[in-house]
């Protein structure tokens, strides 16, 4: 028995291409901004208005501002071009990586694995998630962990920067932590945690009501990655041309 | 209101086939099984097509209508234009038996593999008691129509012949699902959902959730839920640590 | 000789929706060898269509529910025609019979205490549905499916081979039972796919055919409800009864086309919804019978009020029985007074908040939205009667489903008896539960009871290959197409919901052309997968049935349940007394009376003795 004999690659007649390309579109141009970023290791604190740039915290090695550095600089300056953000980048860019929307989005638009639903792949073989490097995504939940812990850290950073007043700044970097707080909640391996690998949820009435909360923020999970990414990125922008002196920020209070 | 609509409907069998163009009336309100019906009492007769209650509810008469798995009798007319050629071809993923109808034993043989429900052996009937709130998750999933139209969009299998083998497929990961979130099912299903139906092969694309006529949540509520129930059990370091360390037999 | 493939088993089902499931299941774990042989994929019976829920007198909601009153309310919805044995065994068994369905891992609606939930509906005192939201039907065939899957496991793990004692043959027409002096020997037969025939040699057959909605233009009913298993049976030796009842659905879609005929169900109603006509009339209140007029409000106001306070008031006339509604649409429809598609309004939108319609019925909203592209709870549907279930059917044992021919046995809607002359909704499911077990139990002790086998000749396996084969040897003949929308057509017209000696007599001289038509039908391609050829073959099973249809109800000159004659609108104490019996001479169809068998004392006595003298004659009373 075979299947039809058909050749066609596909027989879509709609734009199913423009998905997967505006994804990866969209993803190289943060990559190429985080980076950038990155190992620019300057203009990431503001010391008028104590703003951190999200991407910048903790910073924790020598060559970080003393000032930027709310918990110490426990670690010795960092070898070469390395910059302070590479310590916690890993566990941040490994949450995101190993997330199971992020994973959907660049298995299509990068690997086009598959390119769009009923659109061949190119790929001779597939063995999916069962072998390495891919079965490390199984280790999403850990990622999840340290991720909350370095949010903590931003809520922290957020909240200590209104010391000196309130500006658009301060607006700008409180909306951030709830974006990254509500994509972070919004996680399958938070929601699994919360309630979801119970059996009965009768038995436990308020993990079953934290499973409902996280239910259904984990509907808009795509809709949480993509802004709260966009939006660190424009944070750190902001916190950048303040810092570098391109923009003055606007205060309303002080 | 009609209007001649053209069609390209494949037509073969599994030694062989093409796309045909017709030319069929279509009037206001049909469905594209109707234009099917329509060529069949006038213009090929023998023109095989799967189809049974017309309503969304049995799931037999899955194709694929201008590439995207559908259900014949639930895409109407009118969410195309009267100039376009809509094309309807048989499922792809399963080995065709002649025009739109395809053989799906796969699914059977697949249904077979997934361990029964196992009730707790001390329950008589009528003594079963379980919450709403309780059965909620796995009703969701008895949603389902068996249609298979997820079974063939996903490119674990449309793609790779060779994983049919291994790969139970969205509808019966989902089915495993259903069972361990039965509130009185007693099996453990959660091993066996990545060693013998292939859960590691899913990567979470979400076709099958895209073309689900039941708008099922497959893959955030069945599929990715057993992934962690399989990491609780599997890849957990401090878990795979103490197995490596201590040689656990 | 023509070449077949061959079967042995024990027991055969034919049919693979809630009744053949549940048979199946029964005759192997009884130990005999079964197969089941169904037109569709395994799982795509016509069951999964109901809505509702099964009715079983758990006492889940309200303690008070037993067996007796399910018997009265089942007794009552069929007018008293209905076997009272069989409505009785249906109401004892039911509830064990969903109880059963729990073990085999279905999940229904929860009661707080964590029992299976139960709603109102149509007839039946008490809160007596099981249900899984609005795809109960859905939910009961997945349930036997998935059981017939674990007990082929149970087969694996014992003799190494899933299909040991339990085999489904998907998509496979049987086009007739080989008798063999005066019994059952098998079953002949042809793969859809292919067109290979297959014979099957087996000492019993259970039928579990379903209806045979097919035979009219405007059904709720599926392509696979030619009534196979009713013809079957005839051509077997067996007898048909009460074939003239048939349930029209008040409300079935009426628009777009494709889906005329679809099922709205009664909870539209139940929740609120109301039937107007294009003077935006609510016309329900001109149709209320003598009868119901002390149970039926007979103005807006009241009508309203009930559904806050049930108590104190009359109930809506749309609530009224389902012949009833469907006469009522039938005459506004006549009088000029329908909607543009030809049914009337039906509306929800006006009545509850759009919120509480999406929560209170999702699959309606989504089948208008989806099919008609009407949001119901913005603008009316369009809605008008449309058959629905045939009462008739194969006369059998109530015990062991049995028929007068060795070794057949019928159980679901291709028997006959249970539902009398209306069957009340949620009836059906557990009908076929609790007589699907009890014909496979039939049939076991069946066929453990036999000293030898019958076997198949060569010559019957070579009448039912050449009467297979027929439409391929005409050339030139008539389209099977064109044969069956007349066919529809004809009994739609004149043999439908209201019906007149004349038409009748009309509507049997058509069939008798259409018979004559049928002779010479001819198809195009070849065997494999070929829809023309399979209709041709069913429509030979129509033209029969609906001959029985027709036959009957033009003897039957009373009005009662699913039969309105219009010269004759009463209903008859005399005529409550008498069966109509179809059975086949030849090629010739009989029909003739038979007289019912009375009423048990102790059943009797479950009645008040004033509701008795509406349906008995005083001689009965006395």
């Amino acid at each position: 028995m075979a299947r039809a004999e058909i050749a066609a690659r596909t027989l879509r007649t709609d734009r199913w291409w423009l998905p997967p390309l505006t994804t990866f579109v969209g993803l190289l141009l943060i990559s190429i901004y985080a980076a950038f970023r990155t190992f620019q290791g300057d203009y990431y604190w503001v010391d008028q208005y104590h703003y951190l740039t999200p991407m910048y915290s903790p910073c924790l090695s020598e060559e970080c501002l003393p000032a930027a550095a709310h918990f110490g600089r426990p670690l010795p300056e960092l070898p070469g071009f390395l910059t302070p953000p590479v310590i916690i980048l890993p566990f941040l860019l490994g949450f995101r990586v190993t997330c199971y929307y992020y994973r959907k989005a660049y298995y299509r638009a990068a690997w086009m694995s598959p390119p769009a639903c009923a659109v061949a792949e190119p790929h001779t073989k597939y063995t999916g998630e069962t072998r390495f490097p891919l079965i490390a995504q199984n280790l999403h939940r850990y990622f999840f962990y340290a991720a909350s812990i370095l949010l903590l850290i931003n809520i922290y950073d957020a909240i200590v920067a209104f010391g000196t007043g309130v500006g658009l700044g301060n607006i700008i970097l409180l909306v951030n932590v709830g974006l990254l707080g509500a994509y972070t909640l919004s996680c399958h391996s938070c929601r699994h945690i919360a309630g979801g690998r119970l059996k009965h949820f009768s038995k436990h009435p308020v993990r079953y009501w934290m499973w409902t909360q996280v239910s259904k923020l984990n509907n808009r999970h795509m809709l949480l990655a993509w802004t709260s990414l966009v939006f660190v990125c424009l944070t750190d922008l902001y916190v950048a041309l303040v810092a570098s002196g391109t923009i003055s920020d606007l205060r309303i209070i002080n | 209101m009609s209007y001649q609509g053209k069609f390209r409907v494949w037509r073969g069998d599994d030694t062989g086939g093409a796309l045909e163009d017709f030319t069929v009336e279509v009037n206001e309100g049909e469905v594209v099984l109707d234009i099917i019906h329509r060529l069949q009492a006038t213009q090929a007769p023998d023109l095989a097509v799967r189809w049974n209650c017309k309503a969304g509810k049995c799931g037999s008469c899955s194709a694929e209508i201008n590439g995207k798995p559908r259900l014949l009798c639930m895409t109407r007319m009118s969410t195309f234009t009267e100039d376009e050629v809509i094309t309807v071809t048989p499922m792809r993923t399963f080995p065709v038996i002649r025009d739109l109808v395809t053989d799906v034993s796969f699914n059977y043989t697949k249904a077979r593999e997934i361990p029964s429900f196992t009730p707790p052996k001390d329950l008589a009937p009528g003594e079963y008691r379980m919450q709403q709130v309780d059965v909620e998750r796995s009703q969701e999933f008895r949603k389902c129509i068996e249609c298979f139209l997820c079974q063939n969009t996903c490119h674990v299998i449309r793609d790779h012949e060779e994983n049919k083998e291994a790969f139970a497929g969205p509808r019966f990961l989902m089915r495993v699902a259903e069972l361990e979130m039965h509130p009185l099912d007693t099996a453990d299903r959660v091993d066996s959902a990545q060693e013998s139906h292939g859960l590691g092969l899913c990567n979470i694309t979400k076709c099958c959730s895209e073309v689900c006529p039941e708008h099922i949540h497959i893959t955030d509520n069945a599929l990715i839920p057993m992934k962690e129930r399989v990491a609780d059990r599997k890849y957990d370091p401090i878990v795979w640590l103490g197995n490596k360390l201590f040689r656990r037999s | 000789m023509p070449e077949v493939e061959r079967h042995s088993f024990d027991v055969l089902v034919i049919g693979a929706g809630g009744a053949g499931l549940r048979a199946a299941i029964e005759a192997r774990e009884h130990g005999m060898r079964t197969a089941v042989l169904c037109k569709s994929l395994f799982g795509k019976a016509h069951t999964v269509m109901a809505e509702g829920g099964i009715a079983a007198a758990m006492g889940n909601v309200n303690s008070s529910d037993s067996w007796q009153v399910h018997f009265r309310d089942t007794m009552r919805g069929g007018k008293f025609l209905n076997n009272w044995r069989m409505a009785e065994l249906h109401a004892q068994e039911a509830p064990q019979r969903v109880w059963e369905l729990e073990t085999y891992g279905a999940l229904f609606d929860r009661t707080k205490d964590g029992k299976i939930s139960q709603r109102n509906f149509g007839g039946h005192e008490y809160p007596r549905l099981a249900h899984v939201g609005d795809r109960t039907g859905l939910e009961l065939i997945r349930t036997l499916q998935q059981k017939i899957v674990s007990l082929q496991q149970e087969d694996f793990a014992e003799f190494g081979h899933y299909e040991e004692r339990l085999r489904v043959f998907q998509e496979f027409t049987v086009t007739d039972l080989v008798v063999e002096e005066g019994r059952i020997a098998g079953a002949f037969g042809y793969w859809r796919e292919s067109g290979r025939f297959v014979l099957f040699e087996a000492p019993a057959v259970i039928l579990a055919t379903g209806g045979i909605g097919k035979s009219f233009k405007v059904t709720s009913n599926s392509w696979e409800y030619t009534g196979d298993g009713h013809a079957l049976a005839l051509r077997a030796g067996a007898k048909l009864i009460n074939m003239e009842f048939i349930q029209f659905h008040p409300t079935g879609m009426v628009w777009p086309p494709s889906v005329k005929g679809i099922l709205v169900t009664e909870s539209v109603r139940g929740d609120g919804g109301v039937l107007r006509n294009t003077e935006n009339k609510r016309f329900m209140f001109d149709y209320i019978p003598e009868v119901f007029k002390d149970k039926y409000a007979d103005n807006e106001e009241e009508a309203d009020r009930w559904y806050t306070d049930q108590a104190n008031n009359r109930r809506p006339p749309e609530l009224l029985p389902r012949d009833e509604v469907a006469r009522a649409i039938n005459s506004e429809v006549k009088a000029g007074r329908g909607s543009p598609h030809g049914g009337v309004f039906l509306d929800v939108s006006t009545r509850l908040p759009a919120e509480e319609i999406r929560r209170r019925l999702p699959s309606m909203h989504h089948q208008f939205k989806e099919l008609a592209d009407v949001d119901i709870t913005a603008q009316p549907m369009e809605v008008g009667p449309t058959c629905h279930y045939v009462m008739g059917g194969v006369e059998v044992d109530p015990d062991t489903a049995a028929s007068s021919v060795n070794g057949l046995f019928a159980c679901g809607e291709v028997s006959g008896g249970m539902h009398g002359s209306n069957r009340l909704g949620g009836n059906s499911l557990s009908d076929l539960l609790v007589f699907g077990r009890r014909a496979g139990e039939g049939a076991a002790s069946y066929v453990r009871g036999l000293s030898e086998r019958p076997s198949v000749s060569d010559e019957a396996v070579a009448r039912a290959s050449e009467t297979a084969l027929a439409p391929f040897q005409a050339e030139g003949g008539e389209n099977p197409y064109t044969l069956h929308m007349e066919l529809q057509q004809s009994m739609n017209d004149l043999v439908g919901i209201i019906r007149r000696e004349s038409e009748m007599q009309e509507a049997l001289e058509r069939l008798e052309k259409l018979k004559e038509r049928a002779q010479s039908l001819s198809v195009e391609g070849h065997r494999q997968f070929n829809p023309g050829w399979h209709l041709a073959l069913d429509l030979r099973n129509m033209l029969l049935v609906s001959e029985c249809v027709a036959r009957a109800a033009l003897l039957r000159t009373e009005s009662r349940g699913g039969h309105t004659r219009d010269d004759a609108p009463a209903m008859s104490a005399d005529w409550r007394r008498k069966l109509l019996v179809c059975s086949l001479d030849g090629t010739r169809v009989n029909v003739e009376e038979q007289a019912q068998i009375p009423i048990r004392k102790d059943l009797l006595d479950l009645f008040d003795r004033a509701e008795l003298e509406k349906y008995l004659t005083p001689e009965e009373l006395s």
